[in-house]
C-alpha cells in the first residue's frame, strides 16, 4: 500500500519538477513548482517527520511560492521572456548532463556509509516528532540555530535600507 | 470493559465503513451550512438594516440558498478568451479545497461508543487526529492563498489582478500574526493534536481545584492570543471589514471579476467554508471545543454559530479599512502584540 504511494507521488513529483522546466509560460512553472513541493511534503508524512511536512507547505508553498507568483503577477512577464531565453537551453543542457555525471561518479566512488543514526521509529512514536525537533534545536544546536537567526535578522535590516530612500 | 479502538489493520471493513460515514456526515453538515449561512446573512443584516431580506421562496424564504444554488448552477459558465484557462478553472478549487479539508481534523465531540460483533468500540468524532493537527490547518490556510492569486492572475483583467495583489499581500501578512498567536496556544498545551488541546481545556481553570466549576478555556488564560486570532482570521477570509480584496466600490468585485456562474458559486461557498473552518478552530483553540453543558457536538455548533453570528454582526457594523490601515494593523500593531504575548506566556511557564 504504502510502496504504491510511493510511487504514484514520485511520478507526480518527477512529472512536475520536469514541467516546471519545460513551461513556457511563468504562471504554470508556478504551479507545477507548487505540486512538486506538495509531494515532497507526502514523502515527509512517509518518513515519519509529520513535522516538517506542515513547516513544507506552509513555509514553501503557502509563503514562498506565493512571494514568487507574486511577483510573477506584478512583472506580467509572459511573451518577453519566451523570445529571450531561449538561447540558453543547450548550454544549461549540457551543464546538467555533467554535473549528473560527476555527481554520479562521486556517489558510485564513495563507501556506503552505515545507515540509521539514534533516531528510530519507536523514538519517534514514544517521543513526537515536533518534540524531537525542538530538542535538537534548542538544546543540541542552540548556537548554530541562533546564529542562524541573527544571520536572517541582518538580512531583513539589510532589505529593509536598501529598499528605504531616507534612513 | 474498556472500548477497542478502532485500526485499520485489525477490522479493515469496519474502519473504512465508519471513516467514510464520518466523512460524508462531516462534508454535508458543511455544505449545509455553508447554504444556510448566506441565508441567515442576509436575514441579520437585513433585519440589522431594518429590511426583510429573502422571504419570497418557500416559508419564511427558507428555499432561497437552494433557489440561489440552481440559478448559478445553470447559467452559462464563461471563460473569458484572454484568460489562461488552466488557472482559471484551477482557482475556485484551489479556494474551495483547503477550507473543507481543514475541517478533517476538528473535533466536534467526545468517543462514540457502539458495540460491534460482541466487541465494544470507541470511535472519536473527530474524522482523524494528526499530532500536528494546529499546523495543518495552518498550512492549509496558507494553501488558500493560491485560490485567489490564481484568480487574480488568470482573469487578465486589470480589476481581478488588483484584487488579487491585495488579498496576498493582505493574507501573507495577518497569516503571521494568526500563527504567532496560535503558539502561544501550543506552549501551554504542550501538543499540538487538537484533540489534545481539547482536553486540556477541560480540566478546571488555572490548575486550581476551588475554580472547577469554569473549564480552563484558553480565553481565560490568553485573551489576547484570542482577540489577535479573531481579527487575524477576518482579515484572512476576507471579510468586512478586511474585504479589500473584492471592495466592490473600487474594484467592481475585485478578484472574482470575470467569473460566471457555478465558478462564482465556488468563491462564495468557500468565504463561508472558511468562515465555518475560522469559527471551528477558534472554539477549538480558545472557548473549549465540544465541552459544555449539552451533549457533545451540540456545543460545538453552538459556540460556531455563535462565532458566526459575530462575524455577520461584524459585517452589518464596521466600514472597510483603508490599505494603509490594514497593512499598519497587520504589520506594526497585531505582529508586536503576538510576539509580545509569546514572550509573557514564556515567562509565566517558567514561574509557574
Amino acid at each position: 500500500m504504502e510502496i504504491i504511494l510511493f510511487y504514484l507521488t514520485a511520478t507526480v513529483a518527477i512529472i512536475s519538477a520536469v514541467f516546471v522546466t519545460q513551461c513556457r509560460n511563468p504562471i504554470n512553472s508556478a504551479l507545477n513548482l507548487i505540486t512538486t513541493f506538495l509531494c515532497l511534503a507526502v514523502f515527509y508524512v512517509m518518513l515519519e517527520s509529520p513535522f516538517m511536512a506542515a513547516i513544507q507547505i506552509m513555509v514553501y508553498a503557502g509563503a514562498i511560492m506565493v512571494l514568487i507568483v507574486f511577483v510573477i503577477m506584478l512583472l506580467n512577464l509572459g511573451l518577453a521572456v519566451k523570445e529571450r531565453y531561449t538561447h540558453g537551453i543547450a548550454g544549461a543542457g549540457v551543464l546538467s548532463a555533467l554535473i549528473l555525471f560527476i555527481a554520479n561518479y562521486f556517489i558510485r566512488a564513495g563507501e556506503a556509509t552505515g545507515t540509521g543514526g539514534s533516531v528510530t521509529s519507536e523514538v519517534i512514536s514514544s517521543y513526537g516528532h515536533t518534540e524531537l525537533i525542538g530538542r535538537a534545536m534548542f538544546v543540541d544546536f542552540l548556537l548554530p540555530f541562533e546564529i542562524a537567526s541573527i544571520l536572517l535578522l541582518v538580512a531583513i535590516v539589510g532589505a529593509v535600507i536598501l529598499s528605504k530612500r531616507e534612513v | 470493559m474498556t472500548p477497542e479502538v478502532l485500526t485499520l489493520s485489525q477490522t479493515p471493513w469496519l474502519f473504512t465503513g465508519v471513516m467514510l460515514v464520518k466523512i460524508i456526515v462531516a462534508f454535508v453538515a458543511t455544505l449545509l451550512i455553508v447554504a444556510y449561512a448566506t441565508y441567515a446573512e442576509r436575514k441579520i443584516i437585513g433585519r440589522m438594516q431594518t429590511r426583510m431580506g429573502p422571504n419570497m421562496t418557500g416559508p419564511k424564504g427558507l428555499l432561497q440558498p437552494i433557489a440561489d444554488g440552481l440559478k448559478l448552477f445553470f447559467k452559462e459558465d464563461i471563460i473569458p478568451s484572454q484568460a489562461h484557462w488552466f488557472a482559471f478553472i484551477l482557482a475556485p478549487m484551489m479556494i474551495l479545497a483547503p477550507a473543507f479539508i481543514s475541517i478533517s481534523v476538528i473535533p466536534f465531540g467526545g468517543d462514540l461508543q457502539f458495540t460491534y460483533d460482541g466487541t465494544l468500540y470507541a470511535v472519536p468524532m473527530q474524522i482523524t487526529d494528526l499530532n500536528i493537527g494546529v499546523l495543518f490547518v495552518v498550512a492549509m490556510a496558507g494553501l488558500g492563498v493560491y485560490g485567489i492569486v490564481l484568480a487574480g492572475l488568470a482573469s487578465n483583467s486589470k480589476y481581478a489582478l488588483l484584487g488579487g495583489i491585495r488579498s496576498t499581500a493582505q493574507m501573507i501578512s495577518y497569516e503571521l500574526a494568526v500563527g504567532l498567536a496560535i503558539v502561544a496556544i501550543f506552549m501551554l498545551s504542550e501538543t499540538l493534536s487538537l484533540r489534545g488541546i481539547v482536553a486540556v481545556q477541560q480540566l478546571p481553570l488555572w490548575g486550581l481545584e476551588s475554580l472547577s466549576f469554569i473549564p480552563n478555556w484558553y480565553i481565560f488564560c490568553q485573551p489576547l492570543a484570542f482577540g489577535l486570532f479573531v481579527v487575524g482570521s477576518m482579515a484572512e477570509i476576507n471579510r468586512t471589514p478586511f474585504d479589500l480584496p473584492e471592495a466592490e466600490t473600487e474594484l467592481v468585485s475585485g478578484f472574482c471579476t470575470e467569473y460566471s456562474a457555478m465558478k462564482y458559486a465556488l468563491f462564495f461557498m468557500a468565504e463561508y467554508a472558511n468562515m465555518i473552518t475560522v469559527s471551528a478552530i477558534a472554539t477549538t483553540l480558545f472557548l473549549g471545543g465540544w465541552g459544555g453543558p449539552f451533549y457533545g457536538w451540540i456545543n460545538f455548533l453552538i459556540k460556531v454559530f455563535g462565532f458566526m453570528f459575530f462575524f455577520i454582526w461584524i459585517r452589518a457594523t464596521f466600514p472597510r479599512l483603508r490599505y494603509d490601515q490594514l497593512m499598519f494593523l497587520g504589520w506594526k500593531i497585531m505582529l508586536p502584540l503576538a510576539l509580545v504575548n509569546i514572550v509573557i506566556t514564556g515567562i509565566a511557564i517558567l514561574l509557574w
